[in-house]
């Protein structure tokens, strides 16, 4: 259980070769063709699936593991996004210091409202953070324009100090970087090296690389925590927490714990966001985004290692490609039958694409929330088992009367 | 003097909101021990249904009219309400009028049929499931109903408006005995805050000398022993879903002329009725009316701007601030029941 077995090794292997190879395949159609729409491989929509992925991956630490139910991490994504920004402004357009002060920024602010929310828990600690995402985002909003300039969002000017950076030269606002321009040339964020293979283009962004990287070493983190003893210790509070309060654990440690390490994630990734597109937004921080990020665990599969980011894959690869379906499209797709016939078929798809993917992923969701708990993990799991149940012999599941079902106690 | 009165009149109309939908919360919770996170949705729906109305009672037909010209010279196009030739004038005329109050007649049995629907259909397999669960199914159910309406109605807040009689403003101040415009209050808010008064009187009523109310009552304190004695509870809970989603709802009708209703109104106001149902205390129906009317008043205290200079922004967070404060001192909340969800 604790030990990183082969499995772990396997799944670690696959994410990294997926995600360092996802311009490849996530670029499945030639350049020109009708499907060439549904490509995916291009830098701006990789980064965001990488970016949810790692903020998921946070999320799950706390709600997978503990079964906290935050409403409230979109303030975390907030103040990383937020805190990179002024650091791009201040000393650097280097996005590492920017991105370390978005994990320490956001880190400080989750272990204040950890603090504080963590007394409660249940539907208790979903509406205090609710709470507090909301107050966060009303303050950014229109209180603390000195610092989040309000609805405009903040963003870097020439005239900013960047005190290690010197002054702008050429009128041009620059761009975040990895590495200084003045060291070595072509490592600007979005720098693009553009690959053609017969009729096929691949593009490889250097910020699209920096985020892979930080992924995998994201996800490499949360691998060690979920089979780590801290780790067992929060899937304990999620069983049961009065018996381990009973047993003379003090179960807040642990989880504020896991809840600040879920905040630094969230940060992170709003860092990254920022180190993509230098700007910073009040909206970020709205609920709906904290929302969304329960939406991406839940449906990829809670508690799980890599449902998370096949979550945050699966939400922002079809919300880009749902939203480019469009009447022609449909008439298109339905070319083939009578008139009156694609008529209809096109009315009756045309509220769920397009505009309509909020109502298709809301109505996806429920019917996750209601036939697989477990999310994608577990469909493929049920899937996988179908297959393989003809060779498997009786008896070996768990004798259901000497292991009692496990009461959830968090939001009971 | 004027001036508290006056704030205390403002918070009035946005605390009868608050009041109704967590009354319809608390009503959810305290019998079927569901979170609603859809409630908010249900208020949307309402809203939208005197929309609804409005524009199915002003459906109208074109004719041109050749006495008056328009500013080409040619006849000018007139819109005739089918409403109007068919009823006559000013029969006709007064339904699309008083579109919003008939509009409380039609919403309350389509509310009851939703939420019907929504328990027996859905939240009905969620009783054994953990509240996580019922968080999540009930807040999905909300995107797609939400999503449905922008579909339908588009992403612009629509206008149903007052009735005649009661659009602008009267001076409350001199009925009180100050002077002249020292409080002028729109009638629309006080027609608002006296229905829901209405509304929340009638539903304690209904609980209170009711045997319908008394049972579910019973049910509320001790549903095992209520079923124990053969009474079918599970059903009357399913009419008591009902109930709450019609007071949302017709909170929501009564609401439209106030803020023209956008497709996420509901979302907007579920945050701040899970906030007075907390502060409220989970479960009790009597501090979810006070807790509503409370927390409606003291934002609008604290966006005088007396107030705001001394602390600025505080109008934006005191509800929030309220909440924790609450959460954390008195975790049952003003009212709740010591031993209900205290954790």
């Amino acid at each position: 259980m604790m030990k990183i077995n082969l499995n772990d090794k396997i799944l670690m292997l696959i994410v990294t070769v997926v995600v360092l190879l996802a311009p490849f395949i996530l670029q499945p159609f030639a350049e020109g063709t009708a499907l060439a729409q549904f490509n995916a491989g291009y830098p701006d929509l990789l980064q965001r699936i990488v970016i949810f992925g790692i903020f998921a991956i946070g999320f799950n630490i706390l709600f997978g593991l503990t079964g906290y139910l935050s409403f409230g991490h979109a303030a975390f994504l907030g103040v990383g996004s937020y805190s990179a920004v002024w650091m791009f402004k201040l000393l650097s357009m280097n996005v590492i210091p920017g991105i370390l002060l978005a994990i320490v920024t956001s880190g400080l602010f989750a272990l204040l409202i950890g603090w504080i929310s963590l007394r409660r828990s249940g539907i208790y600690f979903s509406i205090l953070t609710l709470a507090f995402a909301q107050m966060s985002y009303n303050l950014a909003y229109s209180v603390l324009t000195q610092f989040t300039n309000g609805e405009t969002g903040l963003q870097i000017r020439l005239s900013d100090p960047r005190v290690l950076d010197g002054a702008a030269t050429n009128g041009t606002l620059p761009s975040t970087n990895i590495l200084p321009p003045s060291l070595v040339n072509g490592f600007e964020m979005r720098d693009t090296y553009q690959l053609h293979l017969g009729n096929w283009l691949f593009q490889f962004n250097t910020g699209y690389y920096v985020t892979a990287v930080i992924l995998i070493l994201a996800f490499y983190l949360s691998l060690r925590i979920f089979r780590s003893p801290f780790g067992l210790m929060l899937r304990a509070v999620k069983t049961n927490q009065t018996r381990l309060n009973y047993t003379g654990i003090n179960t807040r440690p642990y989880t504020l714990a896991a809840f600040v390490i879920s905040g630094m994630y969230a940060g992170l990734a709003g860092g990254l966001l920022a180190a993509m597109d230098p700007l910073a937004g009040a909206e970020r921080m709205q609920w709906t985004v904290g929302g969304e990020v329960v939406l991406m665990t839940i449906l990829g599969g809670a508690g799980t290692l890599i449902g998370p980011v096949l979550g945050a894959g699966f939400i922002k690869y079809f919300e880009n490609i749902f939203s480019k379906i469009n009447d022609t499209v449909l008439h298109h797709w339905f070319s083939f039958l009578p008139d009156g016939l694609q008529n209809f078929a096109v009315d009756l798809i045309h509220p769920f694409v397009g505009k309509g993917w909020q109502l298709t992923l809301g109505l996806i969701f429920m019917a996750v929330v209601i036939f697989l708990p477990g999310g994608l993990v577990e469909g493929s799991q049920k899937l996988a088992g179908l297959f393989r149940r003809r060779t498997k012999k009786t008896g070996g599941g768990p004798d259901e009367q000497h292991h009692p079902k496990t009461t959830p106690h968090v939001a009971e | 003097m004027d001036a508290i009165i006056l704030q205390v009149l403002n918070g009035l109309d946005k605390g009868s909101a608050y009041a109704l939908i967590a009354l319809g919360l608390t009503l959810i919770f305290g019998t079927l021990g569901v979170v609603n996170f859809a409630h908010g949705a249900i208020f949307m729906i309402g809203a939208f249904v005197a929309v609804t109305l409005n524009r199915l009672l002003s459906l109208s037909y074109v004719t041109l009219d050749p006495s008056q010209k328009n500013f080409l010279g040619q006849p000018l196009e007139v819109k005739n309400a089918y409403v109007v030739s068919w009823f006559g004038d000013s029969f006709g005329n007064g339904l699309i009028n008083w579109s919003v109050p008939i509009a409380i007649v039609v919403s309350i049995p389509v509310m009851l049929a939703l939420g019907f629907a929504m328990e027996r259909g859905l939240i009905k397999h969620f009783y054994h499931r953990p509240h996580a669960d019922q968080i999540l199914v009930t807040f999905g159910l909300a995107i797609v109903l939400q999503e449905i309406i922008k579909a339908f109605y588009g992403a612009n807040p629509i206008p149903a408006p007052a009735p005649e009689a009661f659009r602008g403003s009267f001076d409350f101040g001199v009925w009180l005995g100050f002077r002249p415009n020292a409080i002028i209050y729109p009638y629309w808010r006080m027609v608002y805050f006296l229905f829901s008064g209405i509304v929340i009187s009638g539903v304690f009523a209904f609980l209170r000398f009711t045997t319908f109310g008394m049972v579910v009552r019973a049910g509320m304190a001790d549903r095992e022993t209520v079923g124990l004695l053969g009474i079918n509870i599970d059903r009357r809970f399913t009419i008591m879903f009902g109930i709450a989603a019609a007071v949302a709802g017709v909170a929501g009708v009564m609401y439209a002329p106030i803020n023209s209703p956008n497709y996420h109104m509901g979302m907007d106001f579920l945050v701040l009725s899970f906030v007075v149902v907390v502060v409220g205390g989970m479960g009790s129906l009597p501090g979810a009316v006070l807790a509503g009317f409370l927390l409606g008043i003291v934002e609008s205290f604290a966006s005088m701007n007396e107030i705001k200079s001394i602390i600025p922004g505080i109008d934006q967070i005191i509800i929030y601030l309220i909440a924790i404060l609450i959460l954390l001192t008195r975790p049952r909340g003003l009212m709740g029941r010591a031993g209900v969800m205290e954790d």
